[in-house]
């Protein structure tokens, strides 16, 4: 005989139960911020700490060694931290570029059958990742600002280009003002380039056709600034670096602290993100490289047409974990002086006394870099995710 | 370093934000019930706070630590000192992580207001100077600089001034700031900046103690700045403020009445009322203050006063041989007063 089953409690329902749990969950955390957020300003009142962002539209007073745009003492607090997230910014992509090429490079040189590469690779892996980043940036800075003679007796490798511990000053084209154009063409023929390599791709999909689309690119790459330069004259001056009282000025400059934290960086993230190229070669089987090879494909080919996109799928997402890791590492700038996003907020707060307001920003600034980065590895990512047909 | 001064930073957002109760007007209490005074000082800077060659913390600035433990307990050596960068110092006393910050601190209106510190009495004057290598034999004054790369510590009114000078000059220059002030002189004396920028009693103590050859660094004649350095406390505990005010003025009052480390036993049973009184055998002045009779008594016997701090530590018996100048008593041609230990 069946019973008609007893009536669980609502507080028993496995469901409510969820629910309940959240509801709390988010209750404590909710209660929480608040309390540390109310605390927070009753005490910054009752000691009469300034508090508030008005001290962003205020003038930040000091100078900053290098910025990509104008920045002068008379301008505001918000603008010197927006330099330094410039700052930030140029250094990360400069070195997750650099880092990207050169651990590549020695990913693919430790699975080399040549003993002297391989070896020469893994004690690059084991010397830089093993050593900590500040380390590196207190020695590369260390050997350049010791090391480089000064200005007067700078290093001339070539004609116009001094190398002192003032950095690296080299000239720039003075076209009277048409130096755009020939960039402009450059970036033509690089988007050009780009479309036709496409192209052919598709073409040799759909017909078998092959086409050299790698060399007519490259020419156009070429050809096309040369042909700009040609039409405006053939322009010859340059802005030259001259030495001039204390340091050169003229022509284009590079300071000992960004050459020393991008080397720093790029080196340190490199070996890792060559330890992630070599585990991702070795994750793809080698029945499929055999594979290929009895299709006919040259060694090259095999690599790019047959290993890389697959080995991709395994590399992408620990990679994206190493540029980030580069970014927020960026802001060990500060114990070699280069104007970060950190160094330029440090001051900040010690000349307003605002440190919460300051490393709010701090925070919300670097959590949307990383935020940025990771959306656009992810969206690579699925890129090159296996398509199912 | 970065890391470092980052983690100060955020352990203080976090203290604020949960130790506070435990604060408002209760510093003094909790200095005595934990028996030892938490003091922020520099991170190494010969002469005002620095650790000598046995490992323990010396300095003029240092010597305000000590002053304030003896008045407390008795005890000179009750000092937990707190070594602080300059973007460290501010945070660390707001976040009650330091009870008194004592690292030759600039006093402006701004710290004193928006930062929420009240600063005891000038234990220094001072003005900033530029120290320069004599290889620049055609720099002869700070206006021969125009567009020199100069090294300066971030977040201190110094790279404000010095931006003001080069501002109204009319000049450009270009900074080079390093956090760490051993790390920021190394890099000037390997050459990266033409003039390294500072207090000008800094740049002797960075001189004698780091450069490879003192003898080849000049300071120029230009002082662009006034420096007067004091301790300064948190607002919300007067009387704490009290005590820190009240322990330096002693250090001056004796060395104006002749008062010394070694002669004060020596004056015990006397009969000018204001010793009495500075050595206690008046009672009155220590229970106002809630601190033991003896408590300046204890300052001089066991730090001595002012002007034997000034020799010690900066003055003739120092390597940084500064004249007293600014900082002579009142009575001297100085600067220094104090109001009547009564």
């Amino acid at each position: 005989m069946s019973q008609p089953a007893p009536k669980t409690p609502w507080w028993n329902d496995r469901a409510n139960r969820a629910i309940l749990y959240q509801v709390a969950v988010v209750g404590l955390v909710v209660l929480a911020g608040w309390y540390l957020i109310s605390n927070t300003l009753a005490n910054l009142a009752a000691r009469n700490i300034a508090t508030g962002f008005g001290f962003l539209v205020r003038e930040a007073g000091f100078a900053i060694g290098e910025s990509p745009i104008a920045f002068d003492p008379a301008d505001s607090y918000a603008k010197a931290i927006l330099v330094g997230l410039l700052n930030t910014i140029v250094v990360a992509v400069l070195g997750v570029i650099l880092s990207t090429l050169i651990g590549t490079i020695v990913g693919v040189a430790r699975l080399s059958g040549n003993w002297l590469v391989s070896r020469l690779a893994t004690v690059y892996v084991e010397t830089m990742r093993n050593i900590p980043v500040l380390l590196q940036l207190l020695f590369w800075y260390a050997l350049i600002t010791e090391g480089l003679p000064e200005p007067g007796d700078a290093f001339k490798p070539i004609e116009g280009v001094f190398l002192s511990n003032r950095g690296l000053k080299f000239p720039t084209p003075d076209w009277s003002g048409l130096e755009w154009l020939v960039l402009a063409a450059l970036a033509l023929g690089v988007i050009l380039a780009f479309l036709l390599s496409r192209w052919a791709r598709l073409r040799q999909a759909a017909t078998g056709q092959t086409f050299p689309s790698i060399r007519i690119g490259l020419a156009l790459t070429l050809a096309l600034p040369l042909l700009c330069w040609l039409l405006i004259g053939a322009p010859t001056a340059f802005d030259r670096p001259q030495l001039d009282g204390f340091d050169f000025s003229g022509g284009h400059s590079v300071s000992p602290e960004f050459v020393a934290l991008l080397t720093g960086l790029t080196l340190y993230t490199a070996s890792f993100i060559a330890e992630i190229v070599r585990s991702g070669i070795l994750a793809v089987a080698p029945g499929q490289t055999e594979a290929a090879l009895a299709l006919g494909l040259k060694r090259g080919q095999v690599l790019r047409l047959v290993v890389m996109p697959q080995a991709l799928r395994v590399i992408i997402p620990p990679l994206t974990s190493q540029y980030l890791n580069l970014t927020k590492n960026s802001s060990l700038a500060v114990a070699i002086g280069y104007p970060d996003l950190v160094s330029v907020s440090n001051t900040t707060i010690n000349q307003t006394g605002q440190a919460i307001e300051g490393v709010a920003i701090l925070m919300a600034v670097y959590l949307i870099v990383s935020l940025a980065i990771s959306a656009f590895m992810n969206w690579y990512d699925k890129k090159t995710a296996l398509v199912g047909r | 370093m970065k890391r470092l001064s980052l983690w100060a930073i955020l352990a203080a957002v976090t203290s604020v934000g949960l130790a506070a109760p435990a604060f408002a007007g209760t510093t003094f209490d909790a200095v005595k019930a934990r028996g030892s005074l938490n003091c922020g000082v520099h991170t190494g800077l010969a002469g005002f706070g620095a650790p000598d060659d046995k490992g323990e913390w010396a300095g003029l600035d240092v010597d305000v630590c000590r002053a304030v433990a003896s008045a407390m307990f008795g005890d000179a050596k009750k000092v937990k000192y707190v070594p602080l960068t300059t973007q460290q110092r501010f945070t660390a006393l707001q976040s009650g992580e330091i009870d008194m910050l004592s690292r030759n601190t600039t006093v402006t209106s701004q710290r004193d207001t928006e930062l929420g510190m009240n600063f005891g009495p000038f234990n220094f004057y001072d003005g900033q100077g530029f120290l320069i290598s004599k290889k620049l034999a055609k720099v002869k004054s700070a206006k021969d600089l125009k567009g020199a790369t100069i090294c300066v510590l971030p977040g201190t009114t110094t790279e404000l001034n010095l931006t003001d000078y080069f501002r109204a000059n009319k000049m450009n220059f270009k900074p080079v700031v390093i956090e760490k002030q051993d790390e920021l002189a190394a890099a000037f004396f390997a050459g990266r900046c033409d003039a390294i920028t500072s207090d000008s009693s800094q740049l002797a103590s960075i001189r004698s103690a780091q450069a490879p050859k003192p003898e080849d660094y000049i300071l120029l004649p230009e002082l662009i700045s006034k420096e007067p350095f004091a301790p300064a406390v948190r607002h919300g505990d007067d009387q704490w403020f009290d005590l820190v005010k009240w322990s330096v003025y002693a250090m001056m009052e004796a060395e104006e009445k002749g008062v010394t480390s070694a002669n004060i036993d020596s004056l015990k049973g006397g009969s000018d009322p204001t010793i009495k009184r500075l050595l206690g055998e008046t009672p009155g002045l220590g229970k106002a203050l809630g601190v033991n009779e003896d408590w300046a008594y204890q300052i001089v016997k066991q730090v001595g006063n002012y002007g034997e701090s000034f020799d010690r530590n900066v003055g003739a018996n120092s390597k940084l041989k500064l004249p007293r100048g600014l900082n002579a008593l009142w009575n001297q041609g100085g600067l220094m007063y104090a109001p009547p230990v009564r």
